[in-house]
């Protein structure tokens, strides 16, 4: 399959490693991976704050850029869950349309549309906090939300870690509380921002955590910021990272 | 425009009232776990009931089918309430609710009402109104009379005084009460509150309640209370008068028992509340009174994107498991509703006082999950920011930088010269001038750290290969 | 019947109300849950992070009696209840309750008070009353709630005023939900005042810490008579 790879802006900026994780991880699994030039962005920052005129044009730069492939692969939950239900400040031509419904997120793509593949032989020998991001639970449906009362739980990000040899995922008191991150809401609402990451990495390191594990790299970015700043002895790494067994500097 | 309208109309601060609130640890800290426990006791219940998902939905429809008929539903309520003897008013705003209360209770000759909780009275602003008309209003229940002495209003619409420390109660009571102020065992409190309020619910003129629920197939109306406050009011005195929201419309009995199952559960955790009371005629001598209010509910019903507002049947389930609301507390907020929905009501009565709401949100989406009647929460937050960018009502913080951005962004060359300086000025620029007051983010964190190239750079030289 | 007041207001607001409709309509949907059962079996979740809950006895099946599983309910509440197998047992049974109570008023013609309660009293005189006897007709048991009506009550404030009540029930009148209760076994209409009592009088205002007694009755005690 040709994938088009979406690298969300702050991770071609930040993170590039995981960007190339993603990439390897696909190459290895056998498919043909493309990375078109000219992206930028999804649009979130700016819709995010509800401005619709300031997110249309990036919003139309990031589908013409897509517009030849069949699937988009990236990974963020939470560009994803903006692509696919809020990417509507542009003209929602049928090319827009197109490429906003080819849109997979990385772990669904892995788990659902490579049907959890045999991935190449990986270890991560130690104890994980799993940090699935809001808009990977909620918004995707990666993952039952704690607040449903209907069988059956699922998880399709620790589906996939099973196969990564000596990972321990270690339990939570509030398993999926939000980090606090929510975009500029992290400026503009600092304090409440800043208690809520406290609050989760602190629930992670009382429950014996290593590493705190996402497929959001934005929810990191501001989980790293509180432990560098608390100096917590805690890491954080995406999940591309550890199933690819790499790069993690 | 007078200091007193400046300052009514001046936009309320979430973000710098829950900095205030973070910055008292033992307040903050106590209130995060209490609240949260709510939302436990809630998990725990829903739970207990296999069909807890089934019976959100039914209850979703019954409200969603009752608000796409209203105008019958009302029609059938008012009939059947007029034929069981009681005095049916209708008022098209605050205003007019305010106004006719005041007219009832001047025609009676009334001086000391009780009350027991309403939101819709709150909303209102109709204790203040009261009062200042030379009637006394005495809030029937524990948590609702703490805030009124406190000059505050509720911070919770279930349990309103839940920000309050037991010592800030006693400290409290020791001034009004004459109770020992180092005494702060909640039993003790609540029983100096109980023989301060018996002897008031006994000479009380005329009562008021809100509803929870008005059954159109029997004209009557049903509250839910832990205390039995309202039923205190609704069997002592000769008068009572009940608020009552026109969205609070169910269509039958039969459906009572579907909201009553979702209700406490959501709330508070426990099957029923401990009362749970049936108003339907006057007592033989007495009068019974409802006022049916608009104050521009048929406003939201009219709006595709807002009207599920008008399901909720104010539970508080949204506040419990709110991440914001539970480290900023309710007063924060600095109108009527807190919490998720009240981001969501406040705006509809005031654009620019209440602009800064729907920003006081992670969006994460656990309102929306947990609310017993489906409202989407979290897309109506996300959809009242494009209300207040679209008016050109953000903030300057907020609103300034988005056009900038937006241009940067759409083009990857000036894309990519921003982020060279970015990364440049972090790799680069001392600590201390990073770590400044103009930016926020270094408040409680420390910043990202710069790559040795972003990737796109790395794909021009590496990835390329593997095309 | 009354004259509606403020037609104009009244006019205005259905006609708002009516020009608002949402469209399309949504149809009102039945309540049977599926399997077309309307009681519901209970037993322990499977939520994950609820490893304080302690284990719960499942919901009876249909055909088994209520009353165990209403007594738990009730316990849970703050009520209590007692097993009785006649009105001499209540009696005794309630004499051991409240010892030293001077005011008792009972409507239950086999349980004699210490004082009447007849229909044309004021509201205001139940303010003394210590206990007070009631009988109900109808008890939920996953709520452990007993229904009260002002004809039950006689003095619709007893049921607020008096410090502690007592209610007798017979165990055969338990239905097992909300559901079942309100689907016509009262007529609503009928009553000024009606209620559901689930436990005492509670709040939780302060702190969190929850307290029986807070403005209504400080205990309610249900007397299951089996006669």
């Amino acid at each position: 399959m040709k994938i088009g790879l979406f690298i969300p802006c702050y991770i071609d900026a930040f993170f590039p490693q995981v960007g190339i994780a993603t990439l390897e991880l696909l190459q290895r699994l056998g498919h043909q991976v493309e990375c078109p030039r000219g992206q930028t962005c999804c649009g979130q920052p700016m819709a995010n704050s509800g401005d619709q005129h300031a997110s249309s044009e990036t919003e139309a730069h990031f589908a013409a850029c897509f517009r030849d492939y069949e699937t988009i692969v990236g990974p963020s939950g939470s560009c994803v869950h903006h692509i696919r239900y809020h990417l509507d400040a542009c003209e929602q031509t049928p090319e827009v349309v197109r490429v906003r419904k080819a849109v997979r997120e990385l772990i669904e793509f892995l788990h659902d549309d490579l049907q959890n593949p045999p991935l190449p032989p990986v270890e991560f020998p130690h104890k994980v906090g799993l940090h699935n991001s809001c808009a990977a639970v909620r918004g995707l449906r990666q993952e039952q939300p704690s607040e449903i009362a209907a069988a059956p739980r699922y998880s399709k990000s620790q589906d996939l870690l099973k196969q990564v040899k000596g990972l321990q995922i270690v339990p939570m008191d509030r398993p999926d509380e939000c980090c606090g991150f929510g975009g500029s809401f992290s400026v503009t609402d600092e304090a409440v921002s800043s208690k809520m990451g406290l609050d989760r990495s602190s629930d992670f390191l009382r429950h014996g955590a290593e590493y705190i594990a996402s497929g959001d790299m934005s929810c990191l970015i501001h989980l790293r910021g509180i432990i560098e700043r608390q100096k917590m002895p805690l890491k954080v790494v995406h999940i591309a990272q550890i199933l690819n067994g790499g790069p993690f500097a | 425009m007078s200091l007193w309208q400046s300052e009514a109309s001046r936009p309320v601060e979430p973000e710098a009232a829950a900095a205030r609130f973070i910055n008292d640890p033992k307040h903050e800290e106590t209130h995060d776990r209490l609240v949260w426990g709510m939302r436990t006791k809630r998990d725990q219940a829903a739970s207990l009931l296999p069909h807890w998902e089934e019976l959100r939905e039914v209850a979703s429809q019954v409200k969603e089918h009752t608000l796409t008929h209203l105008d019958q539903y009302l029609q059938q309520f008012e009939n059947n309430a007029l034929a069981n003897g009681v005095k049916v008013h209708w008022a098209r705003d605050a205003a007019e609710h305010n106004n006719t209360v005041l007219r009832i209770f001047e025609e009676h000759g009334v001086k000391l009402v009780i009350k027991s909780k309403s939101m819709l009275q709150e909303e209102c602003g109709m204790t203040e109104f009261l009062i200042a008309h030379g009637i006394t209003v005495r809030e029937s229940d524990l948590g609702e009379r703490i805030q009124q002495l406190s000059k505050e209003r509720p911070s919770h619409i279930v349990v309103p005084s839940i920000h309050k420390l037991r010592t800030d109660i006693a400290e409290l009571f020791a001034e009004h009460l004459h109770t020992d102020p180092h005494n702060s065992d909640p039993h003790y409190l609540a029983e100096a509150m109980r023989n301060d309020a018996r002897p008031q619910f006994l000479a009380a003129d005329a009562a008021m309640t809100g509803a929870n629920f008005a059954v159109a197939e029997t004209g009557g109306i049903v509250v839910c209370t832990n205390e039995g406050n309202a039923d205190i009011g609704a069997t002592v005195p000769s008068l009572l008068v009940s608020s009552i929201g026109i969205e609070k419309l169910i269509p039958r009995a039969s459906d009572l028992g579907l909201f009553l199952r979702l209700l406490s559960r959501s709330a508070l955790g426990p099957p029923m509340t401990q009362y749970t009371t049936h108003l339907h005629r006057p007592r033989p001598g007495t009068e019974l009174h409802f006022v049916l209010v608009d104050n521009k509910r048929s406003e939201r019903l009219a709006s595709p994107d807002f009207w599920h507002v008008l399901k909720c049947i104010r539970c508080g389930a949204c506040m419990n498991t709110c991440p914001v609301y539970r480290r900023s507390g309710g007063l924060a907020y600095g109108a009527t509703y807190s919490g998720p929905i009240g981001i969501i009501l406040d705006p509809g009565f005031d654009h620019r006082k209440y602009r800064e709401l729907p920003f006081h949100s992670s969006l994460c989406g656990s309102c929306t999950e947990v609310c017993p009647v489906k409202i989407d929460i979290s897309n109506q937050i996300y959809k009242w920011r494009r209300v207040i960018a679209s008016e050109g009502l953000l903030p300057a913080i907020k609103g300034a930088g988005l056009p900038v951005l937006g241009d940067v962004l759409a083009h990857p060359a000036v894309f990519h010269a921003a982020e060279a300086i970015g990364i440049a000025s972090i790799a680069h620029l001392p600590h201390k001038v990073l770590d400044n007051p103009l930016n926020p983010w270094t408040r409680h964190r420390e910043m990202p750290g710069a790559p040795s190239q972003t990737f796109h750079a790395w794909y021009e030289k590496e990835g390329k290969k593997h095309e | 019947m009354s004259e509606p007041v403020g037609t104009s207001a009244r006019d205005e607001i259905i006609s708002r109300v009516r020009n608002a409709l949402p469209r399309p309509p949504v149809p009102l949907p039945g309540i049977e849950l599926s399997g077309g059962q309307k009681s519901v079996k209970g037993g322990l979740g499977y939520h994950h992070n609820l490893t304080d809950l302690e284990e719960v006895q499942g919901f009876p099946e249909p055909g088994e009696p209520l009353a165990p599983y209403f007594q738990k309910q009730l316990a849970a509440m703050g009520g209590q209840s007692f097993l009785v197998s006649g009105y001499g047992e209540a009696r005794a049974k309630i004499a051991e309750l409240f010892p030293e109570a001077k005011v008792v008023c009972s409507v239950v013609p086999e349980i004699p008070g210490t004082r009447q309660v007849t229909p044309g009293q004021r509201s205001q005189d139940m303010h003394d009353v210590d206990v007070a006897v009631l009988r109900s007709r109808l008890g939920v048991a996953e709520a452990g709630a007993i229904w009260l009506s002002d004809a039950d009550l006689v003095v619709p404030s007893l049921g607020v005023l008096a410090q502690h009540l007592v209610v007798l029930l017979s165990p055969d009148a338990i239905v097992p939900t909300l559901h079942e209760a309100y689907d016509g076994r009262f007529h609503l209409p009928a009553h000024a005042y009606s209620l559901f009592m689930a436990g005492p009088s509670a709040t939780g205002d302060i702190e969190g810490v929850i307290i029986h007694g807070a403005q209504g009755a400080r205990s309610l005690t249900v007397l299951l008579v089996s006669s």
